[in-house]
């Protein structure tokens, strides 16, 4: 194991934001911000919820767009397997597989933990467990150079 | 729209919306290189993601575990409460979904989240990605 690209303070600070996200949402509406779920029911249009819903999704979009009108220098972009097969099978097991374990990062990795539920603790240590394991595999095919 | 169900149904979720853009960016979500690194833990090894995790779970944990506790209700939402409907039990979807999740969250380096955020990079792959994903979900719903 070799440390490389750490970035403490950032990593530290964008996560404390987040934090300060997921706790106006809960404190001020009583809602979990579990992004899959949140964003699952605005596209199978889910009648009751609908404008709250699709209002945090929108802003999810809009504040990447607020941060770019600042100097800001963020930790770049960069998709190391744009493989077009690999792309559209990770989407589609993301999808799926966040609906059929009800919670992704946000909602598991989270609110789960903050909430202290053994629930999301398995699902988180199980969904970053299979993520290590992929990506010792797909580096070891060659698929992808990290 | 009275004021209370405008800031409960517009400004409130728009707001932590906007935040945890924001919050992603900065944090480093969006960049699917650097989660890849964090799950690299046999090869090069970038653990900031812990710290993101970390961080966000040091502020949210007293919102739902203290103050939460202390409120009767939240507080622009007497009506609906605080949300209950959440399955406690460890069950073999939570298992089979989580690792499918984890498997292609590896492969490509995006989380719902980050995948939405990323949008902002007009970037061919992450549409395709994020199509793929929306399709992966409305498919949970039909079989």
């Amino acid at each position: 194991m070799n440390i490389v690209n750490f970035t403490p303070m950032e990593s530290l600070l964008g996560g404390l934001i987040i934090g300060l996200a997921v706790a106006i949402l809960y404190l001020m509406r009583g809602n979990y911000t579990g992004i899959s779920g949140i964003y699952f029911n605005v596209i199978s249009v889910n009648k009751s919820g609908f404008l709250w819903r699709f209002l945090f999704i929108t802003g999810l979009i809009i504040g990447p767009v607020i941060l770019s009108f600042f100097s800001f220098t963020d930790l770049g972009f960069e998709m190391p397997n744009t493989n077009p097969i690999i792309v559209i099978l990770g989407g589609l097991l993301v999808g799926y597989g966040t609906q059929l374990g009800s919670g992704c990062t946000s909602g598991h990795g989270v609110c789960g933990i903050g909430r202290l539920s053994i629930r999301s603790i398995v699902g988180t240590c199980v969904f970053v467990g299979a993520g290590v394991v992929t990506v010792f595999i797909t580096r070891s095919l060659g698929w992808v150079v990290l | 729209m009275g004021g209370v169900v405008m800031m409960k149904n517009i400004f409130i979720p728009l707001t932590s919306g906007i935040i945890f853009g924001i919050g992603l960016v900065i944090a480093g979500m969006t960049n699917p290189a650097k989660v890849m690194g964090f799950l690299n833990v046999f090869g090069n090894w970038d653990p900031s993601l812990m710290f993101v995790m970390g961080g966000a779970i040091i502020v949210s944990m007293p919102a739902f575990l203290f103050i939460g506790k202390k409120m009767s209700a939240p507080l622009f939402n007497k009506e609906e409460g605080f949300s209950q409907q959440l399955k406690k039990n460890i069950d073999s979807p939570l298992v089979l979904g989580s690792a499918m999740f984890g498997i292609g969250w590896a492969l490509v380096g995006f989380c719902p989240g980050p995948a939405i955020a990323a949008l902002t990079q007009v970037d061919g792959n992450v549409f395709m990605f994020f199509i793929a994903m929306s399709i992966g979900m409305l498919l949970k719903k039909i079989i």
